[in-house]
Formats: structure tokens, sequence, C-alpha cells
């Protein structure tokens, strides 16, 4: 499907209103059609989607946990745990049980504010980050036990963003000291090490890298940055899941000028479409260039530019994992998450 | 004080007025900063003048520079919290500030100045209690 040959453009489906200060996250669940999202007023909010009326409404409110703003939000692969990070200093973990979610479980040990939080493929594994310059990786034992694996030390300031690659054990971070990490553990062990760093040698960011969003392969790599810049990475993962050892990431592109403010999140969606939400307070969509040049290789094109999509600075952009259709759900200062739906104009 | 910035639908005027007027309120909410070392205000120290606020042509914008007393100034980034903790009172809620300190007037410019411009960093900053009081102390009540 060429996108850039039809007249594209993001509708706003609904605008959710009801926390009482900004949103930082929003996230879908995998398996149903129910969102999350979090925000400083210390909430989570789940929103779920009336089979009827296809309406969004607010199902519950995750309040009295957190003490602090939540920052990240993240659900399980099986869509029954919802994860938030806050900047309290904890990680809850919280299980849906039908009418009500019950914190099952709350994870310490970071000296301070956690921005981020990812389970891994599997839902074996939790990473965690924090502005104390660490990333903890968490093992989930039965029994609601969860059990601190591994003590990450390597960034030389704030970590903003934690994700488990797709497919694989490895795990990447990013930061406010301008670069992003790959961990893994080699052996399988549960030792992991930092195998890689992409910095401004390896043309990196040039100031904070605030997101990571990987392709459904696994095989490319999204990031953004205070720099104002997406950049386009891939790696030869093939090699790896035929443990010929680490294959690393090298940049594919940059594309710059399309936000004059920081770009806050980026996400690559399931039919190859990139989103990002900027200070700017405009969504951006992203596709690969058909016109592949053998030399330099993919490029990327901009699809479309929604200006104003929100009043105030976008701090999420998610693609819904939904096969039906191209829903976008995005979070403001503002204090809103809408949710957007990309379609083709007659 | 009141703030006439109450102009959520600005009506097109020279810009080098409306520039001039935006100055004037923003100078009356720095008379109201304390530095937090000082007895005197951030204007009284010329920390900040008029000459540090810049508005862009789209009007939701500013930059605000200010010179710090001293080149090692360890306070620099909580004068930087202050600016913003005030501004965030004053300005209507859509407007993106962006705080530095004077090119050449500190020792870690740099440093500084991505602390002060990341969000994230001063949302937490000010939800720490502490810190939150001093920049409460800092900031002379302006209903008064």
């Amino acid at each position: 499907m060429d996108l850039m040959e039809k007249n594209m453009e993001l509708i706003e489906v609904q605008k959710l209103e009801g926390h009482t200060d900004r949103v930082w996250n929003a996230a879908w669940n995998p398996v149903s059609p129910i969102l999350a999202s979090c925000s400083g007023d210390n909430t989570v909010r789940i929103w779920e989607q009336s089979s009827l009326s296809r309406s969004w409404s607010c199902k519950t409110v995750l309040e009295e946990t957190h003490t602090r703003t939540v920052r990240s939000c993240s659900w399980s692969p099986s869509g029954k745990l919802l994860a938030t990070a806050s900047f309290d200093g904890t990680t809850a973990i919280w299980e849906d049980l039908g009418d009500e979610f019950e914190c099952i479980s709350t994870l310490e040990g970071h000296e301070n504010e956690v921005k981020s939080v990812s389970w891994n493929a599997s839902g074996s594994y939790l990473a965690t980050c924090s502005r104390d310059k660490s990333v903890w990786i968490w093992e989930v034992l039965g029994g609601n036990e969860y059990d601190c694996a591994s003590v990450l030390n390597g960034h030389t300031q704030d970590v903003k963003m934690v994700l488990w690659h797709p497919t694989m054990d490895v795990l990447f971070s990013c930061s406010y000291d301008n670069t992003i990490k790959v961990w893994w553990s080699e052996d399988d062990d549960g030792d992991y090490q930092c195998v890689q760093t992409l910095d401004e040698s390896t043309n990196g960011h040039s100031s904070t890298v605030w997101a990571i969003s990987f392709n459904a392969a696994g095989d490319k790599m999204v990031t953004c940055s205070d720099d104002l810049t997406l950049k386009i990475w891939r790696a030869d993962i093939s090699m790896m899941h035929s443990g010929e050892g680490y294959a690393p990431w090298t940049h594919v592109c940059t594309l710059s000028g399309y936000h004059d403010r920081t770009i806050f999140s980026t996400h690559w969606s399931s039919d190859d479409i990139i989103a990002s939400g900027a200070g700017d307070d405009a969504i951006g969509l992203f596709v690969e260039s058909k016109q592949h040049d053998s030399v330099n290789g993919p490029s990327f094109n901009l699809l479309l530019k929604k200006e104003k999509a929100h009043e105030m600075d976008i701090n999420s952009v998610q693609w819904s994992p939904s096969k039906e259709n191209m829903l976008l759900a995005s979070a403001s200062d503002d204090g809103m998450v809408k949710i957007w739906q990309l379609e083709t104009i007659p | 004080m009141t703030l006439g910035l109450i102009n959520a639908n600005p009506v097109v005027q020279a810009k080098k007025e409306r520039l001039a007027r935006t100055q004037d309120q923003h100078r009356d909410d720095h008379d109201d900063i304390r530095d937090p070392e000082h007895p005197y205000s951030l204007e009284q120290l010329s920390v900040l003048s008029e000459d540090s606020i810049t508005l862009d042509d789209k009007l939701n914008r500013i930059l605000i520079t200010f010179t710090p007393t001293i080149q090692h100034c360890s306070m620099a980034t909580i004068i930087g919290l202050c600016l913003r903790a005030k501004l965030k009172e004053c300005l209507p809620l859509h407007y993106k500030v962006d705080i530095r300190v004077s090119p050449g007037s500190h020792a870690d410019e740099d440093s500084v100045n991505k602390q002060l411009n990341d969000k994230e960093r001063v949302v937490a900053a000010l939800e720490n209690p502490n810190l939150r009081q001093l920049v409460d102390e800092c900031i002379c009540s302006s209903e008064m």
C-alpha cells in the first residue's frame, strides 16, 4: 500500500478528558480495546471502548498509590497486568480483575524518579530506568513476586526510556546523556552488559534522546530527541537469531526540519508508519520512500503533519495494535488524551 | 499586581508596541523574584533586564535570558526554576518558555541551560518539597 500516493488525513475520533494535570503517556492494551493514560495528577486512567457505541469512556481511575507524577505505563504482553512508573521512585504492578484493578506489587530500589517501564516479549522480565542513571531488570516470578535481577550502570545522566526488543531479550535505553545504549546477556545467564552505545560519533543525537520504537520485525528502530530530529537505525538481527553473536545497529537516516521543538515521543506502527509527537503541539507521520537508493539506503518522507493536534506539548504518541483500523492515541500537557484515525480522503 | 497580558485574542498591533507592553508586564513579574542569596530582587541586581526577554512572531513563545551575579553561581538553576515557577503563574498556559543564562555569563552555561529547559526535570524538581519551598520563598507573594 503506497500511502504517499493517497490523500491522507488524521481525523480526531474522540477527546478523552478527566486528568487534572498534564498527561505524560498513553498505552494501548495489546489484546482488548482498552487504553491506559498516566498523569501529573498522580493517577492512571483506564479508558474502555463500548462495543455498542464504539465510544471511549473512563472505566476506572487508579489512584491513591503513587504519591507523585505517574510518568509512564506499560501493559504486559498478556494484557492482564499494567506497570506504572512514577516520580515517587516506585513502579507499581496492577492486575486487571475485571471490575477493578488491584495493585499487586510495588517495585522499589531506584534512588529517585522512575521514568519508564517496559515488559519483554514473553512477559518474563521488566525493565525500569531512572534519573539515578541506572537501568534495572526485574524478573517476573510466580505469585506476584518480582525480583531485581540486574542493575545496569553506564549512562552518565538521567535515563529517559527503556524498551525491550520486540523479539529478542535485548534491552535498549536512551538518555539525557544524548546516547542510546544496548544491553545484552550473551550467555543468556542474566548477566546483561552494555554491548553498544549509539552516540554522536556514530551519527547519533546531539541532545537528550527521549524515545525509542521498533518496527514489527525488530530490524529497524526510530529514536527522537531534543535535537529536533528523528533517527532511523537498522541491524542484521537474523544474525543474532542464528546465534552468530551481536549484530550492531547502524544509522540509516536522519529526519530533520519537521518539528521545531523537542520531539518527546515516536512510535512505529505495524504497517510501517512512524508517528512523532513534539513540543510544537504537532503530530508528524512518516513513511519509507519507495525510491530505493542503493547507495544511500532507505529514506523516509513526511506523510502528513497535524499542526495544533493539541493546545500544548505532545508527550506521547502510540499506534493501536488493532489490525482493523489505523488508530493513534496522543497525550498532552493540555491534560487531554486524543484518539485519531488515519483515513484516506476521497 | 495585575497582569494585563490577559489578551487571549491579541489584536494586531505594531509588533514593537506589543513587545514593549509584554516586557513591561514581565518586568513587573520579575520585580517580585528575590535572589535566593541576596535580599534584593533579580532586577535590582541586574540579573534580569528588559533586554533579556524575547517574544517570537507566533507570540506564544518566550525566551528569557538572565545573568547570574557570578560566573560560578551555584544558584543559577534555582534562579531559573524560580523564573519558571513565577511565569507559570502569570502567563497563559500554552506559552512555551525557554530560559537561558546570558551567553558567557556562567562557567557551566550549557549544563545549566540544558537542565532549565528539560521539561521533565523541571517538573520533577518543582515536585520536590524542599526545592519547592525554596522556590516559593524566593517568589514574593504577588497578592500583596
